[in-house]
């Protein structure tokens, strides 16, 4: 379980989370929905540790980690995987060199071992053939996918999700979709996806967190969000903007 | 009254932005230094990353280093002969090109080279990774970016540029003998015999090092620069731009202190 609890952070003069408050179940797909720009991206960061709040607490099961030393941090971020929006494969590795990075880096699995879980986990995303490929020569959609396989290599307990359709064609837009629920079935991980897309959202989540003006305004089941009175979240659902947005 | 002197802080505010500024990334370098000097003696020990480094600093730039210093020898020879000529002192060639390569001109001009081509490498290389999340990917994968991305890149620039400038101090003065003794004459027995009588070990020892002062630089910079790139390719562009300019006036800088030290 993840648990964000008066969350505070601010870039100079703009607040972008303000005192937030989330409970993210286990075992389930949670997406948090919010505009471009509202803070999904940084709500995720916090979780993994790559930020630190301005206030507030972060606990990853019982374990708050803003009062963590960057060793004990490392100890707890090898629970978690993460879906960056581009991938963020490293370049001068192979596909295959890239998925084994993290079992190179916290196991000593025999070199075979490691082929093995590398060509299982790819052939898990759809990758199987693609070992010895550059991430240069994939495309978006199977560059997710091999950012996914890595992310999961060392089978963690909470895989993280950032915008993991945004720039991809409708149909591989799917694909992903179907891949992360079927990733989570197969792993029984706690996933958390931020995005924008309701459509991929009513799809993959089991609860959904609505993102707005640094806090979340509603939170639970995709038909909750569906019926909530909140002005914002019908707004959101329905796709309309309004002269508050600025850009009427 | 009250005018002037609000003027004055402000003129002083606005003259020591700049100096302050300089500052700040000196001391937040050094800061990264340490760092991964601190990173170098903890586990895992990721020899291949260093090797790599290794070759990347080293035998990739060679070519460049071999070429610049051939060139300089050769060049050297040329002037010194016809200054020395002037006064009968030929022979004086040889020790003249052995002593400026190994004092001054190998250290530098190999660590110039070393800067242009691995330094804006490495600061481009790990500027990209910030700008495109493998950094962060990194620290989520509980990998230390400092240990595996600067540590390795430093230590090969404080190992392989001494390395390099051996080479270069060896090749120039072979340029120096081809022009000496091969174009204008210079008896071979006189030119060899000048250099091993003026060139003393202690100018080889502390030209190597200075060249590793000077590879310490250079990968501290270029890697500070690309570590803390900001804003996109255009970032990525002016990190690798900053990474050569600074290391260049750094090298220079610091070689007018480190021979007033040494010699």
């Amino acid at each position: 379980m993840i648990r964000l609890s008066g969350v505070t952070k601010s870039f100079g003069r703009q607040r972008v989370l303000d005192g937030l408050d989330l409970e993210i179940p286990g075992e389930k797909i949670t997406v948090i929905l919010g505009q471009s720009g509202s803070g999904k991206s940084v709500i995720l960061k916090h979780i993994i540790g790559l930020m630190k709040p301005d206030s507030g607490e972060i606990y990853i099961n019982s374990t708050d980690i803003t009062k963590l030393n960057d060793r004990e941090l490392n100890e707890v971020r090898k629970q978690f995987g993460m879906l960056f929006q581009d991938a963020a494969l490293f370049d001068s590795m192979t596909v295959g060199e890239n998925v084994a990075f993290p079992l190179r880096e916290h196991t000593r699995l025999p070199k075979k071992e490691v082929r093995r879980i590398v060509e299982e986990k790819l052939e898990q995303v759809g990758l199987k053939g693609a070992t010895e490929k550059m991430p240069s020569e994939l495309s978006g959609g199977m560059r997710k996918r091999a950012g996914l396989a890595r992310a999961i290599a060392l089978d963690p307990k909470i895989i993280l999700f950032d915008e993991p359709i945004t720039g991809l064609d409708p149909i591989m837009s799917d694909a992903i979709d179907n891949l992360i629920i079927h990733t989570q079935k197969y792993t029984r991980a706690t996933c958390v996806v931020i995005t924008h897309n309701i459509a991929s959202t009513f799809k993959i989540a089991h609860n959904i967190a609505m993102l707005y003006e640094g806090k979340i305004v509603e939170f639970g089941e995709p038909d909750r969000i569906r019926n909530s009175p909140h002005a914002f979240v019908q707004r959101f659902i329905r796709g309309e903007a309004s002269e508050k947005d600025g850009i009427y | 009254m009250v005018d002037l002197k609000i003027d004055m802080v402000k003129i002083f505010e606005y003259a020591g932005r700049p100096f302050l500024g300089i500052l700040e990334e000196f001391g937040r370098t050094v800061l990264l230094f340490f760092s991964a000097g601190a990173w170098a003696f903890r586990p895992p020990f990721r020899l291949r990353v260093i090797f790599k480094q290794m070759e990347t600093v080293g035998v990739n730039s060679l070519t460049v280093v071999l070429i610049t210093a051939i060139s300089s020898g050769m060049v050297l020879a040329l002037q010194s002969y016809y200054g020395f000529r002037m006064f009968g002192g030929e022979g004086l060639v040889g020790a003249t090109v052995a002593l400026s390569l190994t004092r001054e001109i190998g250290p530098v001009f190999t660590a110039l080279m070393v800067t242009g081509r691995a330094g804006s490498a490495m600061a481009a290389e790990i500027g990209t990774m910030r700008v495109k999340e493998q950094i962060d990917a990194l620290y989520a994968m509980s990998v230390n970016p400092v240990q595996f991305l600067v540590m390795p890149r430093i230590l090969a620039g404080i190992l392989m540029l001494p390395v390099l400038t051996i080479v270069a101090d060896f090749i120039g003065i072979m340029g120096g003998y081809f022009v000496g003794v091969r174009l204008l004459d210079i008896n071979s027995g006189i030119f060899m015999a000048r250099i091993y009588e003026m060139v003393k070990l202690g100018d080889i020892f502390n030209g190597l090092i200075k060249s590793a002062c000077f590879g310490l630089i250079l990968s501290a910079v270029s890697c500070y620069k690309g570590f803390y790139t900001t804003g996109g390719a255009q970032g990525v562009g002016r990190s690798a731009t900053q990474a050569v300019v600074v290391s260049t006036v750094s090298i220079f800088i610091s070689d007018f202190f480190l021979t007033a030290v040494m010699f």
